[in-house]
């Protein structure tokens, strides 16, 4: 494996040291018995799944950085942790907007979790149902995150919901349709609007394209590379698909059986997967 | 057989102890537990605290909530109004009234002024009411975030955590959709600048009476086993944009067909045109008789 990181990372927005999770009973010996080298993320003892463990990066504004792997390595529960959707088993992730950095936001109480999500911390889904309400309007996912935050102005918010739908290129003359009448491109590009309202630092997006027909998904993958450019934010982007991360980040780490096996620039891991494990993972896509 | 008969003998034995039915129906112990629950909803404006309804003499769903409420708050020295809809003489007003009176022979009134309990459904008697008088309104539907959420552990975290804009998506839904904010009856108010309270079931017309008043609220609902509070000089908000004002009922050009009356509360009284009247008819009487 590469060192923990190729280029140090100058004043992150997010750090993630040693983040776990472990689903059931474990004991002393799970960790050594899980893992990529073992094959497995399940403890043939006690039964204990290890669905991420060791788990560290860094991001800073305007940076993307990719986290690879097969479906079951781990890399959403590593995003979900990150996000609070679960409660990690163990780790440290910072987030320098929340006290400069300076508290482990995993301690911290759910509702001031869910407080970092309305304007520091936002996430794009794979499945639009899961970031938005569907029997609501487009303008009316958008007034959420708004009204959360304390906008009381009618005005304001169609103003601001307005101007996040063309950036997201949504028709304004579907701003007042109910969400479940668009299309899944269409879900996306609302759902990304409404991650943006507040104008977050720090964006997560998991698997922000997987079932997209290619066409739509190309147009997607654009306008949020449009976008980590222009708004400087510390991007975590969760893909199994390579060209996915290759589009979108500047660095990645490849995850197989919970754990991280390799961590590299983008385009050296490409070229050069030093790990078997991501020269299968690359040849696969290369194919 | 002797089990039946020593059965009844007990049943019969606990029905001549004591002298007679309880004042006020409740029994002591019930009367205070609701008591505390009120304690607590007075101390916390706007929460809801739940309580242990008992089964009434009338269905849940018909004023059970307000009735205990009233029947726990109540004293021998107490003067009752109860009202429908504003009307005094409602069939579930009378009811009500006759259950209150008879349990605790205290005197019954018309007039909003002479009460020191007033129990209603819909209405706040247009009278201003005073320091020494107790509202007590009979909810159906406690819960002002029922329709947005229906998880009881999620809505317990909405409220805990002040976290309202779900609320505040339905009522932008609301104007985006009809251009106006349709909600008439039951219009969310933010207590104390803490709790979203259902004002239900008052039209939008009573709601700035609630606000700084000089009277104590109590809400009951029976069948949701909720009460909370709404104590005098209160800042009570409805929720509203900054840039969409809240209005309160009013039809252009519309006058009680009895009284005369413009700046009350009218209903259409028989479906004809220009029928309206005053929903509060004591008040209506009342004006009427001063000619």
């Amino acid at each position: 494996m590469r060192g923990p990181s190729p280029i140090p990372t100058p004043d992150p927005v997010l750090t993630v040291n040693g983040l776990g999770k472990i689903y059931g009973r474990d004991d002393a010996g799970t960790i050594d018995r899980t893992g990529s080298d073992a094959g497995s993320a399940r403890d043939p003892i006690t039964g204990a799944i290890v669905a991420a463990w060791d788990v560290n990066f860094e991001v800073a504004a305007g940076e993307a950085i990719g986290i690879v792997g097969e479906s079951g390595s781990g890399k959403s529960t590593v995003l979900r942790c990150i996000a609070g959707d679960l409660e990690a088993t163990s780790g440290d992730v910072r987030l320098s907007t929340h006290m400069e950095g300076r508290s482990n936001v995993l301690l911290a109480d759910p509702a001031t979790r869910r407080r970092m999500r309305i304007d520091q911390l936002s996430v794009v889904y794979q499945d639009p149902s899961e970031g938005l309400a569907l029997s609501v309007t487009a303008g009316g996912n958008i007034a959420d995150p708004l009204t959360a935050a304390g906008v009381r102005s009618f005005a304001k918010i169609r103003e601001r919901a307005s101007e996040l739908l063309s950036r997201t290129e949504v028709p304004l003359n579907r701003m007042d349709d109910i969400v479940r009448n668009f299309s899944g491109g269409m879900r996306q590009r609302v759902q990304i609007a409404r991650a943006l309202a507040n104008k977050p630092r720090i964006l997560l997006l998991d698997e922000p394209t997987t079932g997209l027909d290619a066409s739509v998904a190309a147009g997607v993958l654009d306008l949020i590379r449009g976008l980590l450019e222009e708004l400087d934010l510390a991007a975590v982007v969760v893909s199994h698909d390579f060209s996915v991360i290759e589009m979108l980040t500047n660095r990645c780490i490849v995850m197989h059986h919970g754990r991280v096996v390799e961590s590299a620039l983008t385009d050296q891991l490409l070229e050069d997967p030093h790990h078997p494990y991501s020269q299968r993972l690359v040849s696969a896509a290369r194919a | 057989m002797t089990v039946t008969d020593n059965t009844t003998n007990r049943l019969d034995s606990l029905g001549a102890s004591g002298d007679g039915p309880s004042f006020a129906i409740l029994d002591e112990e019930s009367k205070r537990e609701i008591r505390r629950a009120l304690l607590q909803a007075v101390a916390v404006p706007g929460y809801q605290v739940p309580f242990g309804s008992r089964e009434m003499p009338v269905a849940r769903g018909w004023g059970s909530g307000g009735l205990q409420v009233t029947l726990a708050i109540v004293g021998p020295d107490d003067t009752v109004k109860i009202i429908d809809q504003g009307d005094d003489e409602g069939v579930n007003a009378v009811n009500l009234r006759r259950l209150v009176v008879s349990s605790t022979g205290i005197p019954e009134t018309t007039e909003a002024r002479e009460a020191s309990i007033i129990q209603s459904r819909h209405r706040i008697p247009e009278d201003e009411l005073t320091a020494t008088q107790t509202l007590v309104l009979q909810v159906p539907v406690p819960e002002p975030l029922r329709g947005i959420e229906r998880d009881v552990r999620e809505l317990a975290r909405m409220h805990a955590e002040a976290d309202y804009s779900r609320m505040w998506v339905s009522l932008y839904e609301d104007k985006v959709r009809n251009g106006v904010i349709t909600q008439s009856t039951g219009y969310p108010c933010l207590v104390n600048g803490r709790y979203v309270v259902a004002t239900t079931p008052i039209p939008r017309w009573d709601i700035p009476r609630l606000h700084m008043s000089q009277f104590l609220t109590l809400f009951g609902a029976g069948r949701e086993k909720r009460v909370y509070a709404i104590p005098p000089h209160t800042i009570v908000e409805p929720l509203t944009f900054d840039d969409v004002p809240f209005e309160v009922e009013r039809i252009e050009g519309a006058a009680c067909r009895l009284c005369g009356s413009t700046d009350s509360f009218l209903v259409d009284s028989s479906g004809d045109v220009d029928s309206w009247a005053c929903s509060d008819t004591a008040w209506c009487r009342a004006r009427r008789s001063q000619g």
